[in-house]
C-alpha cells in the first residue's frame, strides 16, 4: 500500500487537475452560447440568399454558369474545419477519421485530391500522412467573422471556377446539441443540387440579367455555404470541449474519492498499528 | 404613406431592419431608386452607399458589395460586409485605404494584386464617406 505521504501528494494534484479542468468547462460553455449566436445571427442571411438562388435556378432551366454544371470529377478538393488546440475530445479525431476513410474509399493516386484544412490540428494530420495539401487556414479565432474566412473561401470557390478541382467538399462536425455532435460531409460546388422548396410566388426581374446576377450571387452562396460550415464546426468544438472537460472533471472526483477512501484505510491501519504496539510494550512490562 | 421595410442583412447577422419611404442604391448597371411597390427585381449592388430616406431625413449604410431583393413592400440586401455609419472604425478605414493606395502604386504590373488592391481601396473610401456623411 502506498505511504501516507504519496496519497496526499496524489490527491493534491488530482484537484489542482480537476480545478483546471473545471475552470476549461466553464470558460467552454460559455463559447458555446456566444458560438451558438454568431450561427443564429447568420441563419437569416443564408436562409435568403438560399431563397433567391433558388428562384433564380428553379425559374429558368436554361441559365447555365460553370458553378451549376456538373463535370467529370478528375480532382476532388475536399475543405477539412478542425480546431487549433486539442483536449476537445473526440472533435478532430471523428473528422479526421471520416475523411481518411473517404479519401481510401475513393482514390487511388495522390493526385486526385487536394485538401484545404482549417484548424492545426488538421493541417498536422495531412502533413504528417504526407497528404496534399492546397492551401491552409489556422489561429481563428473562437469567434470568427465573416472578413477572416473570406480568403479562403474565395480560394477554393476559385480553384473551381479555374477548373483545378471538379468538386469541392466540405468535412465538419456539425452540431446538433450540447452533447451530441455529427460527423457531416457536404458538397459545396458545383451547385446542382440546390434545395428549390416550394414553387417561389414572386417571379424576378433581373437587372441587368441572369447571368450577371448569378455571376456574383453563386460564388457568395459557395462562400456563405463555408462559412456556415465554419460556424457550425466552432460550436460543435466548443461542445466537444466541454462534454470533454466536465468528463475529466467527474473522473478527477472518482479518483479523489477513491484516494482518500485509502488515504483513510492507511491511516486507520497506521493509528491501529501504533495502538497495538502501545498495548502491547504495556504488556510486556507487566 | 406607404412604407418599404429594409433589412439589411451580412452573414455576421442583421445590421438594419426598419422602414422606409425611399432606398437608392448604386447597382452594378446604374443608379437604381426604389419606392413602395416595386415589381420583384434582383440586382447586384457596387461598393457603394445605400441611401435610406424617411420623411425628408436620409440615411446610410455603406455596403461591400453584395446584391438587393426587392418585394412590393420590402427590400433585403445581402452584402458581405455592410456598416452603419456609427459602426464604421474610421482609423481603420483610414488605414487600409493608405495600404491599398501604396499597394496599388507598387504592383501595377501583377493583375490579381491590382484588383484586389483597388477593391480594398474602394471599400475603405466607401466606408470613410459614408462615415463622414452621418
Amino acid at each position: 500500500m502506498a505511504s501516507l505521504r504519496d496519497l496526499k501528494a496524489r490527491i493534491s494534484s488530482t484537484s489542482n487537475t480537476k480545478q483546471i479542468t473545471k475552470a476549461m468547462e466553464m470558460v467552454s460553455a460559455s463559447k458555446l452560447n456566444k458560438a451558438e449566436d454568431n450561427a443564429k445571427a447568420f441563419v437569416p442571411y443564408m436562409e435568403k440568399i438560399q431563397e433567391v438562388v433558388a428562384s433564380i435556378a428553379s425559374g429558368n432551366i436554361d441559365v447555365d454558369h460553370p458553378m451549376l454544371i456538373s463535370r467529370p470529377v478528375k480532382k476532388t478538393g475536399y475543405i477539412v474545419i478542425t480546431s487549433d488546440r486539442g483536449l476537445a475530445g473526440p472533435y478532430n479525431t471523428n473528422v479526421l477519421r471520416k475523411l481518411y476513410q473517404t479519401i481510401e474509399e475513393r482514390h487511388q493516386s495522390k493526385d486526385e485530391y487536394v485538401i484545404i484544412p482549417i484548424g492545426k490540428v488538421g493541417r498536422d494530420f495531412c502533413k504528417k500522412r504526407e497528404l496534399p495539401i492546397a492551401h491552409e487556414i489556422t489561429g481563428l479565432p473562437d469567434q470568427p467573422n465573416f472578413a477572416e474566412i473570406k480568403d479562403i473561401a474565395n480560394y477554393a470557390v476559385n480553384m473551381f471556377s479555374s477548373e483545378e478541382v471538379d468538386e469541392l467538399n466540405l468535412f465538419y462536425n456539425h452540431f446538433i446539441s450540447a452533447i451530441s455532435q455529427e460527423v457531416t460531409e457536404t458538397k459545396v460546388l458545383p451547385l446542382n443540387d440546390i434545395d428549390v422548396g416550394e414553387k417561389q410566388s414572386s417571379m424576378y426581374e433581373y437587372e441587368p440579367n441572369q447571368e450577371q446576377i448569378l455571376e456574383t450571387l453563386l460564388p457568395q452562396y459557395a462562400e456563405s455555404l463555408v462559412y456556415g460550415a465554419l460556424l457550425d464546426g466552432k460550436a460543435s468544438e466548443h461542445a466537444s470541449r466541454m462534454t470533454a472537460m466536465r468528463n475529466a472533471t467527474d473522473n478527477a472526483e472518482d479518483i479523489i474519492d477513491e484516494l482518500t477512501l485509502s488515504y483513510n484505510r492507511a491511516r486507520q491501519a497506521a493509528i491501529t498499528q501504533e495502538i497495538s504496539e502501545i498495548v502491547s510494550g504495556a504488556a510486556a512490562l507487566e | 404613406m406607404k412604407t418599404l421595410t429594409v433589412s439589411v442583412v451580412t452573414p455576421d447577422g442583421p445590421v438594419l431592419e426598419e422602414s422606409y419611404d425611399m432606398v437608392s442604391v448604386r447597382a452594378e448597371g446604374g443608379e437604381l431608386g426604389i419606392l413602395p411597390g416595386h415589381i420583384p427585381l434582383v440586382a447586384p449592388l457596387t461598393i457603394s452607399a445605400v441611401r435610406l430616406k424617411k420623411q425628408g431625413n436620409t440615411d446610410y449604410v455603406a455596403v461591400s458589395g453584395g446584391f438587393l431583393e426587392v418585394r412590393p413592400d420590402k427590400v433585403t440586401i445581402l452584402a458581405q460586409a455592410a456598416e452603419n455609419p456609427s459602426d464604421i472604425d474610421v482609423d481603420r478605414a483610414e488605414a487600409a485605404k493608405q495600404r491599398a493606395e501604396e499597394r496599388l502604386n507598387e504592383t501595377k504590373s501583377e493583375e490579381i494584386d491590382f484588383t484586389r488592391a483597388k477593391s480594398a481601396l474602394q471599400r475603405a473610401t466607401n466606408r470613410l464617406e459614408v462615415a463622414n456623411n452621418k
